[in-house]
C-alpha cells in the first residue's frame, strides 16, 4: 500500500504549486489543478478502502493496522519521537473515505459558487491546505502526528473563515476560531505531553507495563486531550467559535465546519478509545455528559436562529455532541455487550458528514440565489430551485432520522446504546432527536415554503444553480439515501469484530413517532405563510426566546472573560507595572548615578589651589593613618 | 669655634625650603610665584638627596644622580611652565590661579 | 590557517574594503560579497562538522586551534566548534546576509553605517567560535558597542534615550560578567582560560555559589531575562531595521549562548543551587512577556515583548537541565532568531512605506502590499507556533523535554510556561487582523507600493530559512542534541 504516501503528497502538492504560482494562473487552471489533485486522492483513498476491507480480516477476527509509511521526524530520546506517517486501520480508512468525498464534491460545487471571486487561486490553495491537513490528521500513526496537523487545520480554518478579509465580521470570527481552539489545544497539548512522559511513547499502544504503572495519571491524560477534542468539535463551553466561523465561504463551512474538522474531536477520542474505556471509563462518561448538555443547549438554540447558516452550525454542535454521547456512553469494547456506542458514533460521524455538507452546500446554494443568509429574504424558493429543494429534504429528513434515509439507522444505534447506559440518557438523546427534526424543518419550510419575499424576488429572481454546483447535491443526496443499509459495523466496531446492526424496535419505533411529531409540529407552525403560533410563542416567552436567540449569552460570558477579565485586569496592568515600576526602576538607576555625579561635581572647581589642599590632606590622613596603625 | 656641621643642618634647611615652597604654592595666586614655590620644594628634595646619599652611603652614588636628574627636571618644567604661562597670559590676560578655571570641565 | 578564523578575518577584511571604497555601488558590493561569502562558509561548516561527526570524530569541539594571546593571565585566541556554536553560526550569518538586503537603501552615511554593522558581526562570529573566556568576553564587547552608535545615530524615536539605556544595562550586565568570568579563572586555579579545560577543573562550591549568579545574570540582561529586559523594547523600537534584526536575531542568542556554555557548563553545582530562583524568573518572563505584548500598540514593541516572551523561553529550558529541553532551547534560539528577524525585516519596510508602526493607524495593508502582508502572516504563523514552520519544533521540544522534570516545582513552572501558546496566538492574530485585514482606511496608504526586489530577497531567504528548520528539523535536532549531551551531563552529574 505504498501508493498511500499520494493521498497526502497530491494535496500537498496542489496547495504548493497553487500558493507559489496561484497568481500567476487564471481562475479556471487554479481550480482544475485543486479539482483534479482532489479527484486523484479521492480515487486513491476509495482504492485503499476496497483493497483494506477485501484483503479481509486476520486470524484473530480483526482488520489488520497498517503502517506503510513511518519516518522519525524530530527525535527528542531514543523512545519519545514525533513520527510522520500513515496508519491504516477501519477508522483511518473510514475517515479517508468521508474526507476526500466531501472535499471533492466541495471542490467541485466551488467551481460555481466561487466564480469570479477575487482570490479564487488562494481559496483553493486553502482548500488543498486544508485537505492536506485533515487526512495526515486522520492518517496519524501517533498522537504527536496526530497534533501537528491538528494545528495545521485550525490554521487553515482560521484561514478559509477569514477568506474575506475586508470584511470586519470574517476578521473577528476568524481570530475567535483560532483562539478558542488554541485554548482547547492548550489542554491537548499537556494531555500529549502527560501521556508521553508517563507511557514513555507517543504511539497509540503504550506498553502494558507502563499502562499498569500509570494509575491516575492517564485519566488527566485523557481527560485532557478531550479538552482539546472538544474545543475542535465545538462542545459546550468552547463551541462559541463555530457560528461564528459561518462567516467564511460557505462550500468552506460545509467541509470543515459540519463534515471534516469539527468532529475531529470525536475521531480522537475514537482513536484514543481503547485506553478510554478501559482506564479511564469516568472521563468518557464525563464526555458522554458534556455531549449530551451540548446536544440539548445547541438544539434549543437551533431552534429560534433566524440565519441559516447559523441554524445547521447549532445543528452540527448538536449531532457531534450526539456522537460524543455514542462514543462515552459505552462502558466496553464489546458492541453486544456496551461497546455499541463507538460504532453507532462512528456511523453517525459518516452518515452526519455526508447529510451535514449536503445540507450547507444546499444552503450555499440558496445564499448563492438570494444573496443573503436571513430566513425573511427566503421563501416560497421550491418553486424556483427543484433540485435543491429535492435534495434539501432529503438530508432533512435524514437529519430527522426518518427510515430509510442514513440518519435513521445511526442515530437509532446511538439511542439504542443510549438507552443501554441509562434510561436517563436514552430519553434525554430521544428528546434531542425530535428537538432535531422540529428546527430541521423549522428551517426547511422557512426556506422553501412559506410566505415568499415577492418584493425581493421581483428585483432579483431566485434561479437554480449551475451543474457545478447541483451535482455534488445530488451525489450526496443520494449517498444520503443509500449510506444506511452499508453494514457499518462489518467494518467498524469498538473491539474490531464484526458486528450486525440489527434495529431495535423499540428505540426505533420511538424515536420514529418522536421525529414524525416534531415534523408535524413544525409543518403545523411553519408550513403556513403567517405563522401566528410561533410569534405568539415568541411573546409569551419573550425572554426565553431572545435569550436562546442570543445563545444564551454564552459570548457574551465569553468576551466578558476575555476582555473585562484578561485584557483588562491581567494584560494591561502587567504593561503598566513594565513600563511604570520596573523600567521606571532602570531610570531611576541611571538617575541616580546621574545625580550622584551632579553632586560630586563642586569639587572639582578648577582652581589648583584646592586641588592641592585635597592632596596635601590626602597625604597627612595617609601620613597618619599609617603612623597610628 | 667650630661647628660641626652634621646631617640635621642640612634637613633643617631643606625642611624649611619644602614649607617656604609649601606655604608660598598655597598662598600665592601668581602663577610665576607658585612655579617659584615649585622649585624651592624640588630643591629641597634635591638637598636631602645629597645629603643622605653622603651620610648613609657614602660609598654610592644614586643620590647624587638622583639631584642631578632633579635639577634637570627642574629645568625642563621651569621652561615648560614658563612657556605655558606666557601663553596662558597671552590667551587670558592674567596669570592669577583664581581666575583660570576653565578646565574644570 | 584555522577555518574558524576566517569568520573574524572576512568580516575584518570588509571593514577594509568598506573604508576604501568611494561609492555606494562599492559599499553595497563589499557588504554582498563579504556576507554572501560568510553564508557559504558557514554552510560549508555546517557539512563538514556532520561529515566529520558521522566519520566519527568525537572530541567536543572540532576545528580547534589556540594562540597564546597574554601569557601571564592564560589568555589564548583559541576557537572550536560544536554542533550548538555550528547552528549559531549559520543563523548569524543568514541574518547578516539577509540584513546587508534589508538596509539596502539606508540612508543617510551608507558607509558608515556599515562599518559598524560589520563590526557588530565580527564580534557576533568571534563570540560563537570562541572557546577563551576573555576572547569571548573581548568579542562580546565588540557587539555591544557599535549598537550604541548605530541606535543613536541611525534609529528612530526616542534613539539617544533608548541607545544610552541599552548600552548602560548591557555594559551593566557585562561588568558582572566580567567579575564572573574572573571568578571562574581564578576558582579553576589560575591556569587558563580555556572552557574546555576550566570544565575538567572542580570550581569550588562557595566560589560558584558567588559567581553563578553574576555570569548568569551577566549574559541574562542581554537574553532579555524578567526584570532586566526593559532595554529590549525601547532599544529595538529605536533601532534602525538590519540593527534590530541582527540584534533580536543574534545578539540576545549571545546571551543564551553564554548562559548555557559558560554559566551552566562551568559551574553546575551553582547552576543546581540557583536553578530553582532563576527558573522562576524565566517562567515570569515568558509569561510576562506575552501578556505585555497583548496590549501594546506599536509594532515593534510587540515583537520585543513577544522576544521577550521567546527568549524567556529558551533560558527556561536551559534551566530544566534535560538534554531535549537544551536541544529545545537551542532550538528556540535559531527558530526565534530567523523569526524575528523576518518580523523585524518586515516592520521595517512597513514602517519604511506608512512611516508609522502604529497598529490603530494601520488597516487593510493586504491589499495594498500583499507580499509584505504574507510575509507578515507567515512569521507571525512561526511565532505562535505553527507545525511546519520552525517555532512548533522549538517549542515543542523544550516543553517536552521540560516535562521530564516530574516535580511538583518544575512542572508547574512548565504548565504556566504552556500557556504562552495561547497567549501568543492572541497578541499575533490581534495585529493580523488589525493592520493586515479589512479595508485601509487612510487615503495616503493606498498610494504605496509593494516590497521591491531587495526586500523581497531578504523576506523570502528567511521564510525559506524558517520553513526549512520546520518541515525538516531532524538534522539541527540531532547535531544540537549530540552537542548538548556533555553539557548536560556536567551538570547532571551532581
Amino acid at each position: 500500500m505504498d501508493y498511500t504516501i499520494l493521498i497526502l503528497a497530491l494535496p500537498a502538492l496542489s496547495f504548493l504549486l497553487l500558493a507559489l504560482a496561484g497568481m500567476k494562473m487564471s481562475h479556471r487552471v487554479a481550480g482544475i489543478v485543486g479539482t483534479l489533485s482532489l479527484a486523484a486522492v479521492t480515487v486513491l483513498s476509495y482504492a485503499t478502502a476496497c483493497s483494506y476491507f477485501t484483503a479481509g480480516r486476520m486470524e484473530d477476527g480483526l482488520y489488520p493496522t497498517l503502517v506503510p509509511w513511518n519516518f522519525e521526524w524530530l527525535p527528542f530520546t531514543p523512545s519519545l519521537h514525533i513520527d510522520m506517517g500513515i496508519l491504516l486501520d477501519p477508522i483511518s480508512v473510514l475517515m479517508l473515505v468521508v474526507v476526500s468525498t466531501v472535499s471533492l464534491m466541495v471542490h467541485i460545487y466551488s467551481f460555481g459558487y466561487m466564480k469570479g471571486e477575487k482570490g479564487f487561486q488562494r481559496y483553493y490553495a486553502f482548500l488543498s491546505l486544508f485537505t492536506f491537513a485533515m487526512l495526515g490528521l486522520v492518517v496519524a500513526t501517533n498522537i504527536f502526528q496526530m497534533y501537528v496537523f491538528w494545528e495545521l487545520v485550525g490554521v487553515s480554518s482560521y484561514l478559509l473563515i477569514g477568506f474575506y478579509y475586508t470584511k470586519p465580521e470574517a476578521i473577528a470570527a476568524s481570530k475567535k476560531a483560532f483562539i478558542v481552539t488554541r485554548f482547547a489545544d492548550l489542554g491537548f497539548l499537556i494531555g500529549i505531553l502527560i501521556y508521553g512522559y508517563y507511557m514513555q511513547t507517543f504511539t497509540f499502544t503504550p506498553s502494558e507495563e507502563r499502562l499498569m504503572q500509570a494509575g491516575m495519571v492517564l485519566p488527566w491524560a485523557l481527560g485532557l486531550m478531550f479538552v482539546g477534542g472538544a474545543g475542535k468539535s465545538a462542545m459546550f463551553p468552547l463551541h462559541i467559535w463555530l457560528p461564528d466561523a459561518m462567516e467564511g465561504p460557505t462550500p468552506v463551512s460545509a467541509l470543515i465546519h459540519a463534515a471534516t474538522m469539527v468532529v475531529a474531536g470525536v475521531y480522537l477520542v475514537a482513536r484514543m478509545f481503547p485506553l478510554y474505556v478501559d482506564f479511564a471509563p469516568h472521563v468518557l462518561h464525563a464526555v458522554a455528559w458534556v455531549g449530551a448538555f451540548t446536544a440539548l443547549y445547541a438544539a434549543s438554540v437551533a431552534c429560534v436562529q433566524s440565519d441559516i447558516k447559523r441554524v445547521l452550525a447549532f445543528s452540527t454542535i448538536s449531532q457531534i455532541g450526539f456522537m460524543m454521547v455514542a462514543l462515552g456512553v459505552c462502558t466496553d469494547a464489546d458492541p453486544h455487550g456496551g461497546g455499541l456506542g463507538y460504532m453507532a458514533g462512528m456511523f453517525h460521524l459518516f452518515t452526519h458528514a455526508m447529510f451535514k455538507a449536503l445540507l450547507f452546500l444546499g444552503a450555499g446554494c440558496i445564499i448563492h440565489a438570494v444573496h443573503s443568509n436571513e430566513m425573511e429574504m427566503m421563501g416560497g424558493l421550491r418553486r424556483y430551485m427543484p433540485v435543491t429543494h429535492i435534495t434539501f429534504l432529503v438530508a432533512c429528513l435524514a437529519i430527522a432520522g426518518i427510515p430509510p434515509f442514513s440518519g435513521f439507522f445511526s442515530k437509532d444505534e446511538i439511542l439504542t446504546a443510549c438507552f443501554g447506559f441509562s434510561p436517563a440518557m436514552g430519553w434525554i438523546m430521544t428528546a434531542i432527536a425530535g428537538m432535531t427534526a422540529f428546527y430541521m424543518f423549522r428551517l426547511y419550510y422557512g426556506i422553501f415554503w412559506g410566505k415568499e419575499n415577492r418584493e425581493l424576488h421581483a428585483r432579483h429572481t431566485p434561479h437554480e444553480s449551475p451543474l457545478a454546483m447541483t451535482f455534488p447535491l445530488v451525489f450526496l443526496a443520494l449517498v444520503t439515501v443509500g449510506a444506511g443499509f452499508i453494514p457499518f459495523g462489518r467494518f467498524v466496531s469498538a473491539n474490531g469484530h464484526a458486528y450486525d446492526i440489527h434495529l431495535d424496535w423499540g428505540v426505533a419505533g420511538t424515536s420514529i413517532v418522536v421525529a414524525l411529531a416534531a415534523i408535524a409540529l413544525a409543518t403545523w407552525m411553519y408550513a403556513r405563510d403567517r405563522q401566528p403560533v410561533a410569534d405568539m410563542l415568541a411573546a409569551r416567552f419573550s425572554r426565553l426566546h431572545r435569550a436562546a436567540y442570543r445563545r444564551f449569552y454564552m459570548d457574551e460570558a465569553w468576551l466578558f472573560v476575555t476582555k473585562r477579565v484578561i485584557f483588562r485586569c491581567v494584560s494591561v496592568p502587567v504593561a503598566w507595572f513594565d513600563r511604570h515600576v520596573i523600567d521606571q526602576f532602570m531610570n531611576f538607576l541611571a538617575w541616580g548615578t546621574n545625580a550622584a555625579g551632579e553632586s560630586l561635581q563642586p569639587v572639582q572647581n578648577g582652581r589648583i589651589q584646592a586641588y592641592t589642599w585635597w592632596f596635601l590632606s590626602g597625604i597627612i590622613v595617609l601620613t597618619a593613618v599609617l603612623l597610628l596603625f | 669655634m667650630e661647628i660641626e656641621i652634621h646631617v640635621i643642618h642640612y634637613l633643617v634647611i631643606s625642611t624649611v625650603m619644602m614649607f617656604c615652597g609649601i606655604y608660598g604654592f598655597f598662598t600665592r595666586k601668581n602663577l610665576l610665584a607658585l612655579l617659584i614655590s615649585v622649585e624651592l620644594m624640588l630643591n629641597a628634595v634635591n638637598v636631602n638627596f645629597a645629603v643622605f646619599n653622603r651620610y648613609l652611603f657614602p660609598d654610592r652614588l644614586e643620590g647624587h644622580f638622583f639631584s642631578l636628574f632633579g635639577i634637570a627636571v627642574a629645568a625642563a618644567e621651569t621652561a615648560v611652565a614658563i612657556a605655558i604661562i606666557i601663553n596662558v597670559y597671552r590667551n587670558v590676560k592674567q596669570v592669577l590661579t583664581d581666575d583660570i578655571t576653565d578646565l574644570k570641565g | 590557517m584555522n577555518i574558524l578564523s576566517l569568520f573574524v578575518l572576512i568580516p575584518l577584511l570588509m571593514l577594509l574594503g568598506l573604508w576604501m571604497s568611494r561609492s555606494l555601488n562599492q559599499v553595497r558590493g563589499v557588504m554582498v560579497a563579504g556576507s554572501g561569502l560568510l553564508l557559504v562558509l558557514a554552510v560549508w561548516l555546517a557539512v563538514a562538522y556532520s561529515g566529520l561527526r558521522s566519520a566519527g570524530a568525537d572530541e567536543e569541539m572540532l576545528f580547534t586551534a589556540s594562540v597564546t594571546w597574554f601569557a601571564p593571565l592564560h589568555i589564548c585566541y583559541s576557537v572550536g566548534v560544536d554542533g550548538i556554536s555550528v547552528v549559531m553560526l549559520l543563523l548569524s550569518a543568514v541574518i547578516v546576509f539577509t540584513g546587508t538586503f534589508a538596509s539596502w537603501k539606508l540612508k543617510p552615511l551608507t558607509k558608515e553605517y556599515f562599518l559598524w554593522f560589520t563590526l557588530l558581526s565580527t564580534g557576533v562570529f568571534g563570540f560563537f567560535i570562541s572557546t577563551d573566556l576573555f576572547t569571548m568576553f573581548m568579542f562580546y564587547e565588540v557587539a555591544l558597542i557599535p549598537m550604541y552608535l548605530l541606535i543613536g545615530v541611525w534609529g528612530s524615536g526616542r534613539k539617544e534615550y533608548s541607545a544610552m539605556k541599552l548600552t548602560l544595562m548591557l555594559m551593566g550586565g557585562s561588568a558582572f560578567l566580567l567579575i564572573g568570568i574572573l571568578g571562574i579563572y581564578y576558582g579553576a586555579g589560575g591556569e587558563t582560560m580555556n572552557i574546555l579545560e576550566i570544565v575538567k577543573e572542580r570550581i569550588p562550591t562557595e566560589v560558584q555559589r558567588i559567581f553563578f549568579p553574576a555570569v548568569f545574570l551577566g549574559f541574562g540582561v542581554l537574553g532579555a531575562l524578567f526584570p532586566f529586559h526593559t532595554w529590549s523594547p525601547d532599544g529595538h523600537a529605536s533601532a534602525p531595521t538590519a540593527v534590530s534584526m541582527l540584534h533580536a536575531g543574534v545578539l540576545m542568542k549571545l546571551g543564551g549562548y553564554g548562559c548555557f556554555r559558560v554559566a551552566m557548563y562551568l559551574m553546575p553545582t551553582g547552576a543546581a543551587i540557583w536553578g530553582d530562583f532563576f527558573l522562576v524568573l524565566t517562567t515570569v518572563s515568558v509569561v510576562y512577556g506575552a501578556f505585555s505584548a497583548v496590549v501594546q500598540t506599536d509594532l515593534k514593541y510587540i515583537n520585543a515583548y513577544s522576544s521577550v516572551s521567546h527568549c524567556g523561553l529558551v533560558l527556561f529550558a536551559l534551566l530544566m537541565m534535560t538534554r531535549v529541553s537544551a536541544t529545545g532551547a537551542i532550538l528556540q534560539m535559531l527558530s526565534h532568531g530567523l523569526m524575528t528577524a523576518l518580523f523585524f525585516a518586515l516592520i521595517g519596510m512597513i514602517y519604511g512605506r506608512t512611516h508609522t508602526r502604529d497598529i490603530r493607524q494601520l488597516s487593510g495593508l493586504m491589499k495594498i502590499m500583499p507580499f509584505l502582508s504574507v510575509g507578515y502572516v507567515i512569521a507571525g504563523l512561526a511565532n505562535l507556533g505553527l507545525p511546519g514552520l520552525s517555532g512548533f519544533v522549538a517549542e515543542m521540544t523544550v516543553f517536552v523535554g521540560s516535562f521530564e522534570r516530574a516535580d511538583l516545582f518544575h512542572r508547574a513552572c512548565t504548565v504556566i510556561a504552556t500557556t504562552s501558546i495561547v497567549i501568543t496566538a492572541v497578541y499575533i492574530l490581534r495585529v493580523v487582523g488589525r493592520i493586515l485585514y479589512g479595508t485601509c482606511r487612510n487615503p495616503e496608504h493606498l498610494k504605496l507600493t509593494d516590497a521591491t526586489w531587495d526586500e523581497r530577497f531578504a523576506v523570502i531567504c528567511l521564510v525559506v530559512a524558517v520553513a526549512g528548520l520546520g518541515l525538516s528539523p531532524w538534522w539541527a535536532s540531532s547535531v544540537i542534541s549530540a552537542s548538548v549531551e556533555p553539557i548536560i551531563s556536567q551538570l547532571s552529574q551532581l
